[in-house]
């Protein structure tokens, strides 16, 4: 809900060279940045090593730089590639799709179209009222949330590539199958009768031709919005890891959140489930219970719950599904975050 | 001129009427202004994401906040 409809700044001058410029620099100071900490942190300041405060110190000065960086860079990419979609094209490449490929391409599309929740509803209503199936919208709905690029950028910076991928991979297996489930159960009769009667008009709005300064601008405006929205999260949520990593003992979560209490993974979907959380503030928190023994499928689990669903989404939704469908829809999703908690568990 | 701002009340559909507001007055353009809240009368436009700007009948912007140098240019001032 965070991420939210782009804002324009008016601001066209700007070239495409700055934007390079910028990003090898910022690779320049992500590549010695853990040297640098370290110089400051030993070199100038002299704290001691075994201290509980430098190593709190350390981890606060070394991931919010580099979190940063690579949110910045991401976002910016991200918010170039979101200029190439749109809500209309998504629709218009999902119409007539048979039910599997339907649910594969809405998942996949669901991840770089430009969507906030706020829209959810004209958005739902415009699918539905092109013939796209029930389960194929839902695919979307469920993909486009859960899937977040900023979580995916804190995940790669502070997990590696490999966690990254595995959360992309997941979130988009639960929101094909999620999506392919509701579509075979058929459900159309929970949808408010008014939404079929609806007679939407053609979208009828002058295309203009978007340049590529345009995508550029796309991208800056991406990087304002977003980073002015979650920087505060950020830095709290790394600042929370830091006293963890610094203070809270080894093993600690391990009886908690760790692979032998595999109650844990049930439990924290269904806390996170109607929790709103910034994925932003929250994965450095999660790194840092990770770290102290609390297993990566019951973190990634808690995640998914935390960031996928919500309750003031399904309260939005409220307004054109009725109540059985939309517990039938959590608990589909909330199924799959479990069996993929459960999974990783085993696996790793 | 009749403009109309298709929003379902977020925060950038109100900022958007503000801003429309604005480019009149500095315009000097004479329109009537409204903002469609009912989502029905929003889907007539096959727009699904706001807010949206809609001048004579036709949607120019949807989705996102244009600049209000942008506005300006659609209603005709400089």
């Amino acid at each position: 809900m965070a991420e939210c409809c782009a804002t324009d700044n008016g601001n066209k001058k700007k070239t495409y060279y700055i934007p390079s410029l910028l990003i090898s620099f910022a690779v320049l100071i992500y590549i010695f940045l853990e040297q640098g900490v370290d110089f400051l942190i030993y070199g100038i300041l002299k704290l001691d090593k075994s201290a509980h405060l430098t190593e709190t110190i350390r981890f606060f000065l070394y991931e919010t730089p580099k979190v940063f960086i690579l949110l910045t860079v991401i976002v910016f990419v991200v918010g170039i590639i979101r200029s190439f979609f749109s809500p209309e094209k998504t629709r218009k490449a999902l119409e007539g799709k048979p039910l599997f490929i339907g649910n594969v391409m809405a998942s996949t599309l669901g991840i770089v179209t430009p969507f906030c929740s706020c829209s959810a509803i004209p958005l739902f209503i415009g699918f539905v009222e092109s013939g796209i199936p029930l389960g194929v919208t839902f695919s979307f709905l469920i993909a486009a949330p859960m899937i977040n690029e900023v979580a995916l950028v804190l995940l790669f910076g502070l997990f590696g590539w490999k966690t990254a991928l595995l959360y992309a991979s997941t979130g988009l297996l639960i929101a094909i199958t999620s999506g392919w489930v509701i579509g075979r159960l058929k459900l159309e009769r929970f949808v408010e009768e008014w939404v079929y009667e609806i007679k939407a008009g053609d979208f009828q709005m002058e295309e203009r031709k978007v340049t590529f300064n345009d995508r550029i601008q796309a991208g800056y405006t991406a990087v304002v919005d977003i980073v002015s929205k979650v920087w505060i999260y950020i830095v709290a949520g790394i600042a929370v890891g830091a006293a963890v990593h610094g203070y809270v003992p080894e093993n600690f979560m391990a009886s908690l959140m760790g692979k032998g209490a595999w109650w844990s993974v049930p439990l924290v979907v269904l806390i996170g489930l109607p929790l709103y959380s910034n994925a932003a503030g929250f994965i450095p928190i999660l790194q840092a219970l990770l770290e102290k023994g609390a297993a990566l499928g019951t973190a990634l689990a808690f995640m998914m719950s935390v960031i996928g669903l919500s309750l003031p989404e399904m309260i939005i939704l409220k307004k054109v599904i009725k109540l059985p469908l939309i517990i039938i829809f959590a608990s589909i999703v909330a199924v799959g975050i479990m069996i993929v908690g459960f999974i990783f568990n085993w696996i790793y | 001129m009749n403009i109309e701002i298709l929003g379902t009340g977020c925060a950038k559909c109100n900022k958007l009427e503000d801003m429309v507001k604005l480019a009149i007055q500095e315009t000097g353009i004479k329109a009537e202004i409204g903002h469609v809240h009912d989502i029905k009368k929003i889907m007539e436009y096959g727009v699904m994401t706001t807010p949206a700007l809609v001048i004579d009948g036709k949607v120019k912007v949807a989705g996102k906040l244009p600049s209000l140098a942008d506005i300006k240019q659609m209603i005709g001032g400089k």
